[in-house]
């Protein structure tokens, strides 16, 4: 199929359709509300379910009986909206249905902005809801690679009946590309076993996240963690780029991961030994890759559009072996490639060690960069 | 060309985002990668509003730039903005129907060009978007008039379709003014 130039939130919401989605269900929200609005015009016309709920808190719920169909179901939002629904994410994970989220997120706490962001990460990366739970999210950084991700979205969702987030920001969202859609994919007549449909002739399943007795939860909980066992060891996906025996590494995901690509870019046109990881699993993050190239480079630069919540995980997994610098931009603002160039030839220069937390240096950094800026 | 960027930018219904979007499909059309993307803030509700497109012969990382290579500026608060982060050689075309002032840097490629006078001259105010893009057209060819109106006949919105050859019109008056003023 031909590439098409399509507006981010629009291309994500076609990919969802072709990848056999039967129900949709949310509220509006900028800078997610185009990928609703496609829903809106799409899916009715297909004999599929679109429903425009009262809140988010409805739209998730609605979410959830859906899935306990057994149908592809999902909702798509932004920051504020996912977390009213983080309740229903819980009761989703809980039940063991699959659901695929998507958030595009913005600036925040609170009302915050329309702005891009990725303020959410530790939200989306370690629950969010309550309980012991463990969501798949997926960071795609262009709108061909979201386009690919949300079909495995579903596929990983069921495969795992789990919730698979797949996390964007506003300029994604927002942003138009070109990008090649899959084809259609037929919708299939075949029930999964543990799906409500109506038990004629059989026993009837029961779906819940209600058990009472303890020991009743904790053999759930423990299934659970058993299920993530497999998904951090068969679904880690991520990209390098610029990966010719690198001494500084710099990761970055999404919006942020790709600014940073052009920074590596340029930075070896001037002869820095840069590479780029960009994880796309942030859950289950890259672990393993990252401890190979703990080995082979000397510093680490960590680049995100929140105060260092990757940072955290990137630290946990290095254990000291390498330096680990961060640049962040947040609220909303979105760090410009010439910012990141900045920063990796400051990096390539600096060969003592950090003592205690990087943040506390870069945020001196940002402080007299913006008093500059203005 | 490897990678070039431009920023057009105006007020809120001067038409820069679709200028921006004709850009884009022709490069697309043409076989190279391209990003689009818009400011979104609430600045647009009649206030400013920018897009940036990114062309490409390999695949591009950032969408966003802070030193654009080519800024149509159709307003004075675009030139304002623009004009310091313009690089050395960047093209930078002021709408001189609503900048009244000259250009600051000498070490650029710069156009003042009447853009609004030369829409409603055709008859249409609205295409001064399309007269600032041919003008770039001459000062920057990474994409030739051909593409850009093999682009706006595919994309133009149908209920627009009548004012296409207008379009053109305003495409061919923009890169005229500009072959003119600098031979």
């Amino acid at each position: 199929m031909a590439k098409e130039l399509l507006k981010g939130n629009e291309a994500f919401a076609e990919a969802a359709i072709r990848a056999g989605v039967e129900a949709f269900f949310g509220y509006p929200i900028t800078p997610s509300t185009e990928f609703l609005e496609h829903m809106a015009r799409r899916m009715p016309k297909l004999g599929r379910a679109f429903v425009q709920a009262e809140s988010e808190v409805a739209a998730i719920n609605m979410v959830y009986g859906a899935a306990c169909t057994g149908k592809r179901v999902m909702t798509a939002s932004s920051s504020p909206g996912v977390s009213l629904m983080m309740e229903g994410i819980s009761y989703i994970a809980g039940t063991e249905v699959p659901a695929v989220i998507v958030n595009v997120m913005r600036g925040g706490p609170g009302l915050g902005n329309i702005a891009p962001s990725q303020g959410d990460y530790y939200q989306m990366i370690k629950g969010g809801g309550h309980g012991d739970y463990f969501p798949i999210v997926l960071a795609p950084a262009t709108v061909q690679e979201a386009v690919d991700y949300i079909s495995l979205a579903f596929d990983l969702a069921e495969k795992y009946l789990s919730i698979v987030h797949v996390v964007v920001d506003g300029n994604m969202g927002q942003m138009m590309e070109p990008a090649e859609l899959p084809p259609m994919r037929e919708i299939s007549d075949e029930i999964p076993e543990w799906a409500v449909r109506g038990a004629k002739d059989r026993d009837p399943n029961i779906l819940t996240s209600i058990y009472i007795d303890p020991e009743d939860e904790e053999i759930t909980n423990l299934r659970l963690l058993r299920r993530w066992k497999e998904v951090e060891k068969n679904e880690v996906r991520f990209q390098e780029y610029q990966m010719d025996n690198p001494e500084i590494l710099v990761i970055g995901f999404g919006t942020a991961g790709r600014v940073a690509s052009s920074a590596v870019r340029d930075a070896r046109a001037e002869g820095i030994p840069v590479g780029l990881l960009r994880p796309i699993t942030l859950a289950p993050f890259p672990e393993g890759r990252l401890e190979e190239l703990c080995d082979q480079v000397q510093r680490i630069l960590v680049v995100e559009m929140n105060s260092g919540m990757m940072l955290d995980d990137v630290q946990k997994i290095v254990k000291g072996k390498v330096p680990v610098e961060f640049y962040g931009r947040l609220g909303g603002v979105t760090p410009l490639p010439d910012e990141i160039l900045d920063e990796i030839r400051r990096v390539s220069k600096n060969e003592g060690e950090i003592s205690g937390d990087p943040r506390d240096e870069w945020m001196d950094r940002l402080e007299k960069m913006r008093t500059g800026d203005q | 060309m490897e990678e070039t960027s431009i920023i057009i930018s105006g007020f809120g219904g001067q038409g820069t985002l679709f200028a921006g979007q004709v850009l884009a499909y022709a490069a697309m059309d043409n076989g190279y990668e391209v990003t689009w993307i818009p400011s979104y803030g609430p600045e647009m509700r009649g206030g400013t509003a920018h897009c940036t497109v990114i062309i490409s012969e390999t695949l591009i990382g950032s969408p966003l730039v802070r030193y654009p290579d080519i800024v149509l500026a159709l307003n004075l608060p675009s030139v304002d903005k623009y004009e310091p982060l313009m690089p050395e050689n960047g093209v930078l075309i002021a709408n001189s129907s609503l900048v009244n002032r000259e250009f600051e840097r000498q070490e650029i490629r710069t156009l003042l060009l009447p853009a609004n006078q030369i829409a409603e001259d055709i008859g249409m105010s609205r295409l001064a978007n399309m007269v600032m893009t041919g003008s770039m057209v001459k000062m920057e060819p990474i994409l030739t008039m051909e593409m850009i109106k093999a682009a706006l006949e595919e994309h133009i919105p149908e209920r627009h379709r009548e004012t296409l050859s207008m379009n053109y019109k305003a495409l061919e008056r923009g890169y005229a003014f500009a072959e003119k003023e600098l031979g």
